[in-house]
Order: structure tokens, then C-alpha cells, then sequence
């Protein structure tokens, strides 16, 4: 009895250890942070609560579909903030009106928002069509993984995982909360084996004093843990091809997902041109070169005759600049490495967004007057897309005519209600498959 | 009342077990995929295993694509913007005035001109499909001798082209005599560079011919009214139309301008009931034919004679002998009589006796200065037959020393092609300017190639004080030079064609306008506009049905007197020359609309192109009459040898309904021996049959072999289901609705509309609501539409194998279905038929024809979307069928469901599949693509597509008008084949927009339905026109696409609804 009893005790020791195993590798995937209870080193924000699962879920969701291409979690500036500390700086019911629609908020005076919009270059934010309970949801999310971001941020990441520099870190199952509990775990692990050891000493000791002890139960009581048979058991080899295959699928799902997905690609150029230095530092509106970008299907990629007029004066010595006139002088174009490649299936035009919807090159681009190379920002998925026309508002419709009678009709059907793009048809097959 | 019978072919009418068998299938017949070679088990295990490979390699990394702007970026031309440019199709006499869409500098589309007076913004398909040929890699690529070697080096290729220019003036200038062989030239500026060559070479002489001359109209017109030129003829003035043989809507002299001028009479609307009458008389069924109110098939012999008896009667009175014909051609005359200088009457015959009799019969009508005049004469055709009859005889003799070719291939298309190609060697320099290989350039010792003339410069006269302008819209694609420019530097004045056509404009045309007084100002203008009209008089004519129907003033005495010809020779020369009542087989030879005279015979589009009546594509064949089939038991298919005073050939036969009994007949156009590799080697040449007009007394003889005509005809049925809704002229005008079949469906509370019973939610269109009205009454069936839908939206060619196996792609198609003309139909309805095989005969020999252009309904309950297991067929709220490629998973459930049978399926990829270079290697070039339209997708094997209503081309107008803030224009949109259609039969718009031309057709009106019990209230937009209907209403799919009734303009028979059979 007290045999079978030290037995159990042993099993439960191996299980114990195995676990104890687990976290540790677990713990090597996670970028753990010693500090996770301490307090936030940043003065006006106050730490906030993990929100709810489904919350989270869906402040998560909202803000990876729609945020990601203007804001940081952290407080690095995209092209708008960072979204660090954003309630210290503002409250929900200052900002839930600004995500609306910014520009009204501008219009109506306040001061803080016209700061904000002077101190961005007057870059209009793209109003969202949320509902209270989604901008609740988003606000605490930005509120709460904006800390986790900065952490993450301050302290060095050990493994990036893969992640570009500059790509916002949105992923990675990590949090202090988490890493807070597994530390009890942890503890109380090494605890209970720590009473199961010696348990079994006892006992063992116990047992081998007793002088009766038949020759099978002495064999039981001095066995070795035979680990070997452990390992090839049915459970155990069952279960790890069961993660394997897990595993295996899931890598399989991602990269067939990700097939084509060239988020952050940024080719080395045959000439060195700087987005950085022509967009951010001289501030050349991107019609100057892209010509096209108001008119046409496509934004156009500049001809060498726009780099002659102004390097027909301005550092012709320049190797990079040699390149051109050596162009021209061979009467060979340059060959510019593609970054934005949308499938032939997929129709996009440049003018209908630009021009007609007033959006901002940021809005798909990103920040390209900070980039020395130029960077694909976004996914450009079909996912992607639709997501933006499910949540943009067509704000321009107001002073197109060509929209009178679609504002008719919505006005008529849904009210008050901001008419979003995918209302007056914006997810249908054929506005971009022909 | 009887119900009318439709069939689409006469496998249909006689029920042959074969169509029977395929009718009820989707796809007529099964036929596995391979080209021959079985691929086994091991081959697909085998290419599986790549195939895995391959696509995970593939997934690795996405490649390297580049972006390559241009150098050096031309100001008025943006990279996915088109621009267009006015220019001139002119070929083999047809003339369209044309936009030229151009696309990151490439031609990629051709749309009709607005502003021209003489084709008023109609194009013709051979127009359409002749951007394709600009890309075509069987051209000349430079100056090549006889050997055909090219250098390979640029710089060498442009010395050799220099050498060649050398030698050729060494040998001109001391050749004793130099002959220019060239079709009718309407280039002002052209005849004056050919007037400085042969100032430089007075040894030379200029010689016109035309493969489809009109040698004996303008003969007749020399001797009737001393001026060797074409009358200028419309059509549109005229409210009787008699016509011999001429089939002036297809083929005849320049049918896109008439048909425009036609089809104005033919329309009718609730303030029009007015149309004009059609007689045809004619032995082969052709387009105009099947249009005509009254068709009587004649053999050819009879032409002539019926055109004498037809003088008689319109100047005192006769009998012809044939009782048929007679009691045809006496109502007829008396119809003439009434219309007098309202009337017209052509003829299509060669003989120059003839045609001087159809003069006099206009004139006598006087039809002179009313719908056919001679003050602006037309000169798309200026050849005489002799003056080349006279050349050949000439090579024959060896009195040539040095000849040149340009835009011929008489040893091609000229009857006596044969010999001039044995002859041909005696002449000790020969020069082509051809460009691509022909049967007289490889004949050549130099072949200068000309440009195509989308890389040209030009002008061009249709008609007198008409001009337009030709100008390049892409740079030379290869070595060529213009052959303008080839004379002018012969003639040594070398310089750019530009310039001499600019100079030309600035010392003739300029001082005949007085608007502008700057000639940069009026070279710009007639370069924007592509047209010029001297006179300045002239005005557009009216296209409204209202204007249409002001009865013009008749100008009483415009040329009388003038008319001298001796008619009594005429008649005597006609009576001497044929006989009637000849028992003898009577062969003839027509033109296709889509080949023409054959030398574009390498365009794959025009190959494919269905023939309007018989269906038949991909070369000739002897069409014979149902009763000479029964004669001679021959089927469809069989291949037969023909044999008739030198001529023998063999052919397969077609049984043609409407083919006059004791005649056949065989299409021109064929059987090219040098033409690339899709003309090569398709039907036969019978260009010598034009020597004699028609060869009598031929003999059929089966050979036993079989040859299968790639026909569409009964390919795509649609299974006997009521479609057509047609009456006569007479009814229309007690009746708006006659004709119209009005669908009620029985319901528990009495007869109900079958739109109103439906399970189905119904679309509300907020902004748009896109759709087409095809007037059947002006659709002529010419296919340029199917042409034009295939350049806009990359419609795959897919060869004769394919046809054969209904997979022909043509998003918009053409059903011609037969009909009983009322007479038989009397007769079957009073049971004085019986159905024996007979006497259904007699029904199928002289048919009515019907055209019904089919493309995708864009239902709005529409089935195809209903059975997607993937939704790759979808509704906009614009009422488009949306077809999304990339969803598409090919299980063709959508085609099966489909009721109009529109859905076509890719079973290859046609643009990578070299199988397919046979018939159609534009496909898979780098060169031929580029007349791809970059704005359509090119599909994949295994996805299905339809007609999308050209979405792109909404989409474009949508955006340019969002753009500028403000809805669309109507007009500013139209599909492919509405802007492509000669008749404006088509008519494309916003049904949303009561103010568009669409909504006013079919009388659009709103109407607000009180909402029941809380509801909101209902908007609905009805249709008001009585002529228009939905296909297959009784179906409830509720299409966007409507059609008007056909009317046709007879005495007798009562039309109605059509009840098809299957």
C-alpha cells in the first residue's frame, strides 16, 4: 500500500517536471520581462486592466484592420501619434467623436485638435464609422497594449521573431498579465515537487527499513525511473505527433496566406533615390512626379525628364545622379524594382481614391517621407481592402454631384447613419474584378 | 392562327437525329481534352509531382517585377489614360471614318467616328478586326530581295534597305516601261506622289484594278451620263427598295454607310409607323436578302433578264416568265411606279448592260438627285477591268520590264490570277510593297513592305469634297516605310509623308474653306476631327425617327435629260447574251462579310468570325439547295467535286435554305496559298468564277470523303423556347403591341403576370441601372458588334477544332433563325400541307430570316448566380451579372443553368496554349498581345466568362464623371458593340436616368407603390414601350436587356409570337 503510495508520488514527480520542462521553453519563446508588475514609467498613464476577451478580441480586430497603417502602438509617430498614453493625453469622450470625424472636431474649434492637426501636417485622419461599443473596445485595447508595446520597446527583444525594424509589433501572444501567472505557476510547481521528492525519500526510506518486505516489493521500492520507457510510451509519442501535425498546419495555413503577401518588402533600387530626403526634407508633393496619382489608374512612376528638372542644376556630380544622365545618354529607362504589386485580377485605380475620395497617399503608403527606401506599409490583401471599404464613410459624397442620389437613397433608408463605402456598393465583385 | 415555326438550322426543321440527340445537352458534344496523344496514369503522377514542386517553389519568393517608366515621358499622353486619334479605315472599297484608341501608345481598339458624314460613326467588323493585324509577326520586317534574307544586325537591315533603294532606281530608270498596279487609291495626296513618280519615270503608267470591282457601274454611268464614277447612293431616301443581287447591307460597295442610311427607314416608334419596303432578288441567301420584306430566289441567268423585264414594266408594261418571279416582280414594279423619286433600285451585276438598264430604271423613277446621285460622286471604286486585263496581256507578252505592286495580289485575287503567275517571270523587275508575305510578293525580286496604315500618314476621298485624314497612332514596329514614302524617294524626293500630305492640305483643301484663316488652325481642326467637308454645305443627317419622317423634298428635275445611253442595245444585249428558262446547275460566287476579297485572310477574328447566314466559319464551301440535296442525296458535309469549264475543284457542301433551286454557290475570299499561318490553306480560291459573272452547266460529283463546316448555328439552342416577337407593318399600325406575346400564368386569383409571381426579393438600383434595348427591327446581323466585343474584352480565338465542338468564346453572338413565310404558313395551319418531308422543303427554300443578337441578360433573379457553390457569379447594385474570374472554380453549373446559354467556358488557356498558335499565335506572342486591352483580364483555363456589359468601360465613365463632380452623362458610356453598331440597333444607358436615350425607348416611367400596412412605400420603374419585351418573360428572370418587336413590312401573314421547336 504505502509502495503503490510512493509510486504515485514518483509519476506525479515526472509529470510535475515535465510541465515545469514546457514552461521553461515556453518561457524562452516569450520575451519575459522581470518588471511585469511594476508600474509603468510613464508619468500620466495609468495602468490599465486587460480588457475582457471578446473586448479585446475586437479592439484588436478594429485596430489591426484600420490603424496600423497611421499609428504605433508605442509612442513612435507613423504618420499620426503613437498611441502611447492616449488616455492620459485625451479622454474617451474627447476621442470617440475625433475617430468619427476628425475634421468636425477640428472645425468646431478645439484648440487641442487643431494643435494636433497643425502638428501632423494637416494630414486628415480617415473617419471610421464605429459604433460606441467598437470605439469602447478599440480605446481599451490602444489603452492597454499600447503599455505592453512600450515595454516591449524599452526592454530589448531577444528573438523579433522575424518582424522588419519599424513594423509594428502587433503580434506575439505575450503579456505582463500572463507572464505574471506563469511565474505562480512556476513557483508552485517547483513547490509540489519539491513535497513529492521528499515524500518519496520518505517513504523509500521507511520501506527499505522494514525487514519484511517481500523480494518483489523491494524491487519496486529501488526501481529506477526508467525515462527511456517513458518517452517511447503510446501516450506520450501520440501526443507529440499530434502538436507536430499541429504545428506543421498551422505554419502551412500562415504561409499559404501569406502566399503573395509582401508587407514590408523594400527592394533595393537600381538608383539610390530617397523618399526621405525629397518627400520629408524638401517637401515635394507626390503629384509633382507621380503624375499620374490624380488622373490615372496608375500613380506613374516618374520619367527620367522629371529627375532633369531640377538635377539638370541641383548635384549632377552625384554617382546616384550619373545614373540618370546615363540613362538618358544610352537612351535606356531605368529599371525601377516594383514594390506595390497588385495581381492582374485585381482592378485599382489611383484617381478614384486620390482625387474623388480625398485620401491621403499616407493612408496606404504609409509614412514614405520617412523612408530612405521605399517600404510596401501595407498588406495589400484582399482582406485589406474590403476592411477599409466596410469602415470608410464616403465623406466627399456631400460635394460630388455624382453622388446626389445615392445620399438620397441612403438617406431615405438608413437616416442619420454615415454612408459607408461598402453601402453604395464598394464590396462588389466587379467595381474591382474585370 | 398558325404558329409561326423558328429553326435555327435545318437539322432542326427536319428533327435529324443528331440534333435531337445534342439539343437537351449543354455542350453539343463530348470530346476529351488531349490533341491526340493519351496522357496515362504515370504522365499525371508525374506531372502532379512538378506541378506540387513547382507551386512550392513558386511560393518561395514573389518575383522580381519591374517598373519601367519611359525616358523621356510625352506630355499629352499618360500611362493607363487612352487617347484617341482620328484616322481612316479604307480596304477593297470599304470606308469607315475611325477613332483609334491607343494605350500606353499602342493601338488597342478602333471605334467609329461621329463626326463623318458618310460612315456617321458606324464601323464594319473587317474595321474592328484590323487593329489586330497591325500585330501581326508574319509581316515584313524590312526591304528583302528575292532570297527574303534579312540581317540580322539594325544597322545592317537599315543599309540593305538603303542598298535596296539604290538598285531599285538603277532599274527603273532603265526599265523601258514601268507599270504601278494598285486598287482604286481615294488618297488625294497618294495620287499626286504617284503623279511625281511618274513625272520622274515618264515610262510608267498607273493601273487601278479592284478585286471586287465595280468595273460595269462605272461603265454604265460613262455611257449613260458620260462620267466613269459611282452614283452616290441613299438609301435612306428611298421607301421602296428593289435590289438584283446586290447585296448592298454586306458586301456591295460600301455597306457600313448604307446601312446606317437603311436601317433610319427601318425603325418605327409610336410617331414613326412609317418604313420603307424591301424587295431582293437573288440566288444566294445573303444579309441583305434576309433582311428584304420580300425575297424571291432567282438563278443567276435570270438577273439580267429580270432587270430588262423590270425596265419594261416601270416604262410600259411586260411578263416575265417564271409565274413566281413574275407575280413578285409585277408588285414590285407597281410599288416603283407609286414611289417615284421616293424609290431605288441596284443591281449587283458585272455586266456593263445590266447596269445601264438599272440606271434607266432609276432614272425613269426619278430616283436621280433624290436617293442616288452623281453631283458627289463616290470614289471608293475608280477601276475599270480592262486597263489590267490589258497589263496581264501585257506580262504575258514580255512587254514589261519593270512592275510595281502595291496594295495588290492580283496573282491572288484577280481572275486571271493563274496566269499572270506563269507569266509573271518575263518581267525582269518586280517590286512588291505588300505587307505581309503574299502569293504575288514571293513572286517579288524586292518586297519594299509598306506600313500598316495605323503607322501611316494619309488622306483619303470617299466621296467628292469628303475627306479625312489618316495619321499614325504607334511608330513603326518594324522596317518599313510607307509606301508613299518608297515613291516619292524613287521619284527622288525623299521626304517624310507628313509633310507632302501637309503641303497637299495647304495648297488644295485649305483655300476651299473660308472658316479659318490660319492654316496650322484648320490642319489642327481636321486632324482633331479626322474629317474635312469641302462644300461646308453639308449636314449630318437626321437620326431622330421624328426628323427621320419629315418627308424630304423631291427635287423634280435633277439630271433629266442628261441620261443618253442607248437602252435598246442594252435590252438586246441582255436578251442576246442570256437564256431563260436554262435547266443547267448555275454556280455563282459571293463575298463574306468577315473575309471580303481574302487578303486579310490571316486574321484570326475575321476566320472566326461567324458568316451571318450560314453560321459557317473557317472557310468555304458549296452551298446547295435542299432539293438538290435530296437530287443528289448529298448531306451536310460531304465533300463534293464541282466541275464546269475549266474549273474543278472539290469543297464540302452545306445545304443552304433560301439558295435558289438549280444554282450553288461558293464564297471568295479563300483558299490563300501564301497568308500566314492561319490563312494559308483555308477553303478554296474561286476568284476565277468573276471572269464569266456565273458558270452554268457545272456537275456535282460525290467523292465519298467527308469534311466537317465549322458551324455555330445550332450550337447554344435554346431548346424551342419562345424568343421572338415579330409582326407586320400593317398590324403595327392599328396595334403598338402587335406581335407582342403577352406571358399570363394562371393563379388562384385569375391570369397574372409572371413578374408578379416570384419568391424572389427583387434589386433596388439606387443610382444605376445599367442596360441595353436591341431594336430587332434595325439589327441587320452584320456581327460587327461580336468583332468589336472581341477586341474590348480579349475574347479568345479558338480554331476550327474547337468550333466543331461548340466552344466558340464570342461573348455577344448572333442567332439568325429561319421562319415559314406566311404563304406556307397558311397553307400548314389550313391543313392543305401535310407534314411530309416534301413539302417542308418548299418551306426551307425561301425562309425568313430573323436576327437576334444574344449576349448576356444580366437577369436581375438571375439562375446562373443562384447555383455558384462559390459565388463567383454575383448582383451589383448597378444590375450587372458579375462575373469574378479569379472565384470561379469551373464547375460550369452557372452555363448549365443559364436559359440563354450565353456562359462561355475556357477550356484551354488560350493565351499561353501553343496548341493554339495554328489559329491564332497573336494569342501567344509577346507582339500579338499587345493589342490586349489592358483594362479586361485575360482568362484562365477553367474559369467560365459572359458578357460584363463592358463594366470596365462604366467604370470609366463613372470615375471620369465623379471626377468632375457630376453624375454621368448619358452617352458618355457605351459598351463595345453598341458603339460598334452601323444601325445604332444597340443602344446602351442608365435605365435609372429618365432622361437617357435608353429610358425614352422603352418609355421608362417611375411609379411610387403606397407601401401596405407600415411598409415603406416601393419605387418601381416600368417599362411603357409596347414594342419592347424581355426573352423568355414567362421565366421570371427579369433581364436588364430588352428587345423591340421585329416589324417587317408585308401585306400578308400576321407575324406574332414565334414558337420554336425542338
Amino acid at each position: 500500500m504505502l509502495a503503490q503510495c510512493r509510486n504515485y508520488c514518483q509519476k506525479l514527480a515526472i509529470f510535475t517536471l515535465a510541465l515545469l520542462f514546457a514552461f521553461r521553453l515556453q518561457a524562452q519563446d516569450t520575451p519575459t520581462d522581470s518588471g511585469a508588475t511594476a508600474a509603468p514609467d510613464g508619468g500620466a498613464a495609468a495602468a490599465s486592466a486587460k480588457p475582457d476577451e471578446a473586448i479585446y478580441n475586437k479592439g484588436k480586430a478594429l485596430w489591426e484592420g484600420n490603424c496600423t497603417t497611421c499609428h504605433a502602438l508605442s509612442d513612435e509617430v507613423v504618420v499620426g501619434p503613437g498611441m502611447y498614453g492616449i488616455l492620459g493625453r485625451r479622454d474617451k469622450a474627447w476621442l470617440k467623436p475625433w475617430i468619427k470625424n476628425s475634421q468636425a472636431v477640428i472645425a468646431s474649434g478645439d484648440a487641442y485638435a487643431v494643435a494636433l492637426y497643425n502638428k501632423y501636417n494637416q494630414t486628415v485622419m480617415t473617419s471610421f464609422a464605429f459604433n460606441d461599443e467598437e470605439l469602447d473596445a478599440l480605446i481599451d485595447y490602444i489603452a492597454y497594449e499600447s503599455e505592453v508595446a512600450m515595454k516591449q520597446k524599452d526592454a530589448p527583444v531577444a528573438d523579433a521573431g522575424g518582424a522588419t525594424p519599424g513594423q509594428v509589433a502587433n503580434t506575439g501572444a505575450s503579456s505582463g498579465y500572463f507572464n505574471l501567472l506563469l511565474g505562480i505557476l512556476f513557483f508552485v510547481l517547483v513547490l509540489i515537487l519539491a513535497v513529492l521528492l521528499l515524500m518519496i525519500s520518505i517513504l523509500s526510506r521507511f520501506l527499505n527499513s522494514k525487514e519484511d518486505l517481500a523480494e518483489e516489493d523491494k524491487e519496486v521500492v529501488n526501481q529506477r525511473i526508467n525515462l527511456g520507457s517513458l518517452f517511447t510510451s503510446r501516450p506520450v509519442l501520440g501526443g507529440v505527433a499530434l502538436i507536430f501535425l499541429l504545428v506543421i498546419l498551422k505554419g502551412g495555413w500562415d504561409s499559404l496566406v501569406d502566399v503573395g503577401v509582401q508587407q514590408g518588402y523594400a527592394p533595393t533600387q537600381p538608383i539610390a533615390f530617397s523618399h526621405k530626403l525629397h518627400a520629408g526634407e524638401y517637401q515635394i508633393d507626390c503629384g509633382y512626379c507621380h503624375t499620374g496619382v490624380y488622373k490615372g489608374k496608375s500613380a506613374v512612376i516618374p520619367s527620367a525628364n522629371i529627375c532633369m528638372n531640377c538635377h539638370n542644376q541641383v548635384k549632377i556630380g552625384s554617382p546616384e545622379i550619373q545614373k540618370i544622365y546615363k540613362a538618358i545618354e544610352n537612351n535606356r529607362p531605368i529599371e525601377w524594382v516594383r514594390v506595390h504589386n497588385l495581381p492582374d485580377l485585381a482592378y485599382f485605380n489611383h484617381a478614384q481614391h486620390t482625387n474623388v475620395a480625398g485620401l491621403a497617399c499616407e493612408n496606404c503608403h504609409g509614412k514614405i517621407e520617412e523612408m530612405e527606401v521605399v517600404q510596401q506599409r501595407a498588406p495589400l490583401t484582399m482582406g485589406w481592402c474590403i476592411n477599409c471599404h466596410r469602415q470608410t464613410v464616403v465623406e466627399h459624397a456631400k460635394d460630388n454631384a455624382y453622388y446626389d442620389r445615392l445620399l438620397e437613397y441612403h438617406g431615405k433608408m438608413r437616416g442619420n447613419e454615415p454612408m459607408t463605402v461598402e453601402q453604395i456598393g464598394g464590396l462588389e465583385c466587379s467595381k474591382c474584378h474585370y | 392562327m398558325a404558329e409561326k415555326r423558328y429553326w435555327k438550322g435545318l437539322e432542326e426543321y427536319t428533327n435529324e437525329e443528331s440534333f435531337v440527340k445534342n439539343a437537351e445537352r449543354e455542350f453539343s458534344e463530348f470530346a476529351p481534352e488531349d490533341f491526340g496523344e493519351n496522357p496515362n496514369r504515370r504522365d499525371f503522377l508525374k506531372l502532379m509531382g512538378f506541378s506540387l514542386a513547382a507551386a512550392s517553389l513558386a511560393a518561395c519568393e514573389a518575383p522580381v517585377k519591374k517598373a519601367i517608366p519611359y525616358l523621356n515621358k510625352p506630355e499629352d499622353l499618360d500611362p493607363t489614360i487612352p487617347n484617341f486619334y482620328a484616322s481612316t479605315y479604307f480596304e477593297g472599297g470599304d470606308y469607315c471614318s475611325i477613332l483609334v484608341k491607343t494605350r500606353e501608345g499602342r493601338p488597342v481598339k478602333i471605334e467609329g467616328n461621329t463626326l463623318s458624314l458618310i460612315s456617321m460613326g458606324g464601323t464594319s467588323a473587317r474595321a474592328q478586326a484590323s487593329v489586330l493585324d497591325l500585330y501581326d509577326e508574319t509581316r515584313y520586317r524590312a526591304f528583302v530581295r528575292k532570297d527574303g534574307k534579312l540581317p540580322e544586325e539594325p544597322e545592317a537591315i537599315v543599309k540593305q534597305n538603303a542598298a535596296i533603294d539604290k538598285e531599285i532606281m538603277d532599274k527603273l530608270a532603265s526599265a523601258r516601261n514601268i507599270r504601278l498596279v494598285t486598287p482604286t487609291i481615294i488618297s488625294p495626296s497618294t495620287r499626286q506622289a504617284i503623279q511625281d513618280f511618274i513625272k520622274k519615270y515618264p515610262q510608267a503608267q498607273h493601273i487601278q484594278y479592284d478585286a471586287l470591282s465595280a468595273s460595269s457601274l462605272l461603265e454604265a454611268n460613262q455611257e449613260s451620263f458620260g462620267k466613269a464614277v459611282l452614283s452616290t447612293y441613299d438609301f435612306g431616301k428611298a421607301k421602296v427598295i428593289v435590289s438584283i443581287g446586290a447585296d448592298f447591307l454586306g458586301t456591295w460597295l460600301s455597306p457600313t454607310e448604307f446601312s446606317r442610311q437603311y436601317a433610319r427607314n427601318r425603325k418605327v416608334a409610336k410617331q414613326k409607323r412609317e418604313m420603307n419596303r424591301h424587295y431582293q432578288f437573288e440566288s444566294v441567301l445573303t444579309l441583305t436578302g434576309a433582311n428584304a420584306d420580300y425575297r424571291t430566289p432567282i438563278k443567276p441567268s435570270q438577273e439580267a433578264l429580270l432587270v430588262a423585264s423590270l425596265y419594261k414594266k416601270v416604262t410600259g408594261s411586260d411578263k416575265f416568265g417564271d409565274a413566281k418571279i413574275e407575280a413578285m416582280l409585277e408588285k414590285a414594279a407597281k410599288e416603283l411606279k407609286a414611289q417615284r423619286g421616293k424609290s431605288l433600285v441596284v443591281s449587283g451585276s458585272r455586266d456593263k448592260s445590266v447596269q445601264i438598264l438599272v440606271n434607266a430604271i432609276n432614272e425613269a423613277l426619278g430616283n436621280y438627285g433624290n436617293s442616288l446621285n452623281l453631283d458627289t460622286p463616290t470614289l471608293t471604286f475608280q477601276a475599270l477591268d480592262a486597263p489590267m486585263n490589258g497589263f496581264v496581256e501585257e506580262v504575258k507578252a514580255g512587254q514589261v520590264d519593270a512592275v510595281v505592286f502595291y496594295g495588290v495580289n492580283p496573282v491572288y485575287h484577280h481572275p486571271r490570277g493563274q496566269e499572270l503567275e506563269k507569266a509573271l517571270s518575263k518581267v525582269k523587275t518586280k517590286i512588291s510593297f505588300a505587307f505581309q508575305p503574299d502569293e504575288t510578293a514571293v513572286l517579288c525580286d524586292y518586297v519594299c513592305p509598306d506600313n500598316h496604315y495605323l503607322e501611316s500618314w494619309g488622306d483619303a476621298e470617299p466621296r467628292q469634297g469628303h475627306f479625312s485624314l489618316i495619321q499614325p497612332t504607334i511608330t513603326n514596329i518594324y522596317n518599313t516605310r510607307q509606301a508613299q514614302e518608297s515613291l516619292l524617294t524613287w521619284a527622288g524626293q525623299a521626304m517624310p509623308f507628313y509633310d507632302y500630305v501637309r503641303a497637299y492640305w495647304q495648297a488644295n483643301l485649305f483655300p476651299a474653306q473660308s472658316e479659318m484663316s490660319s492654316f496650322d488652325d484648320f490642319w489642327k481642326l481636321s486632324l482633331h476631327n479626322g474629317v474635312f467637308q469641302a462644300s461646308g454645305e453639308a449636314k449630318p443627317v437626321s437620326e431622330t425617327p421624328e426628323e427621320a419622317n419629315q418627308v424630304e423634298e423631291l427635287v423634280e428635275d435633277a439630271p433629266k435629260g442628261t441620261f443618253k445611253a442607248d437602252v435598246n442595245r442594252a435590252l438586246a444585249e441582255v436578251a442576246k447574251r442570256y437564256k431563260a428558262n436554262s435547266n443547267d446547275l448555275e454556280l455563282t460566287v459571293y463575298t463574306k462579310i468577315s473575309i471580303g476579297d481574302g487578303s486579310r485572310a490571316n486574321n484570326p477574328w475575321l476566320q472566326e468570325m461567324p458568316d451571318p447566314i450560314s453560321k459557317a466559319c473557317w472557310g468555304n464551301y458549296l452551298a446547295i439547295p435542299q432539293s438538290l440535296a435530296k437530287e443528289k442525296n448529298l448531306r451536310q458535309d460531304d465533300v463534293v467535286k464541282v466541275s464546269a469549264k475549266g474549273f474543278t475543284f472539290e469543297l464540302p457542301v452545306l445545304v443552304q435554305p433560301g439558295q435558289a433551286v438549280g444554282s450553288v454557290s461558293v464564297a471568295l475570299g479563300y483558299g490563300r496559298k501564301v497568308a500566314g499561318k492561319v490563312g494559308q490553306g483555308v477553303g478554296v480560291n474561286m476568284f476565277g468564277v468573276l471572269k464569266e459573272g456565273f458558270l452554268s452547266g457545272i456537275t456535282l460529283e460525290a467523292t465519298g470523303k467527308q469534311d466537317r463546316i465549322a458551324q455555330t448555328q445550332t450550337h447554344h439552342t435554346i431548346m424551342g423556347r419562345d424568343i421572338i416577337q415579330e409582326s407586320i407593318l400593317k398590324e403595327y399600325q392599328k396595334d403598338e403591341y402587335a406581335g407582342r406575346h403577352i406571358h399570363k400564368i394562371a393563379t388562384y386569383s385569375g391570369k397574372r403576370s409572371p413578374t408578379d409571381i416570384t419568391l424572389w426579393k427583387g434589386h433596388f438600383y439606387p443610382n444605376h441601372s445599367w442596360g441595353l434595348v436591341i431594336d430587332l427591327n434595325s439589327c441587320l446581323g452584320c456581327g460587327a458588334c461580336t468583332i468589336a466585343c472581341q477586341a474590348e474584352n480579349n475574347v479568345p480565338v479558338v480554331g476550327k477544332k474547337e468550333v466543331l465542338m461548340s466552344r466558340e468564346m464570342h461573348w455577344i453572338r448572333i442567332d439568325r433563325y429561319y421562319s415559314n413565310p406566311p404563304e406556307v404558313q397558311e397553307k400548314l395551319a389550313s391543313g392543305e400541307y401535310d407534314t411530309t418531308n416534301r413539302q417542308l422543303e418548299e418551306a426551307a427554300d425561301n425562309p425568313e430570316v430573323t436576327f437576334f443578337p444574344m449576349m448576356c441578360q444580366h437577369c436581375n433573379n438571375a439562375p446562373c448566380e443562384t447555383v455558384c457553390p462559390v459565388l463567383a457569379t454575383t448582383h451589383s447594385s448597378e444590375g450587372l451579372n458579375q462575373m469574378t474570374y479569379n472565384r470561379c472554380i469551373g464547375t460550369r453549373y452557372c452555363a448549365n443553368n443559364c436559359p440563354y446559354k450565353v456562359r462561355r467556358f475556357n477550356w484551354f488557356h488560350y493565351a499561353e496554349d501553343t496548341r493554339f498558335t495554328e489559329v491564332n499565335y497573336h494569342q501567344t506572342t509577346d507582339l500579338g498581345r499587345m493589342v490586349l486591352n489592358p483594362d479586361v483580364t485575360v482568362r484562365s483555363r477553367g474559369v467560365m466568362e459572359k458578357c460584363t456589359m463592358c463594366v470596365q468601360r462604366i467604370q470609366a465613365g463613372k470615375l471620369e464623371a465623379k471626377k468632375e463632380k457630376r453624375p454621368v452623362k448619358d452617352g458618355e458610356i457605351t459598351t463595345a458593340c453598341a458603339s460598334a453598331c452601323p444601325t445604332e440597333a444597340i443602344i446602351f444607358g442608365d435605365m435609372r436616368d429618365l432622361e437617357s436615350n435608353i429610358s425614352k425607348t422603352l418609355g421608362i416611367q417611375k411609379e411610387t407603390i403606397k407601401g401596405e400596412a407600415g411598409a415603406k412605400d416601393k419605387t418601381e420603374y416600368k417599362i411603357t414601350e409596347p414594342r419592347a419585351y424581355h426573352v423568355l418573360e414567362e421565366i421570371n428572370v427579369q433581364p436588364q436587356i430588352a428587345y423591340l418587336t421585329k416589324i417587317r413590312n408585308k401585306d400578308e401573314g400576321k407575324g406574332g409570337h414565334g414558337k420554336g421547336h425542338a
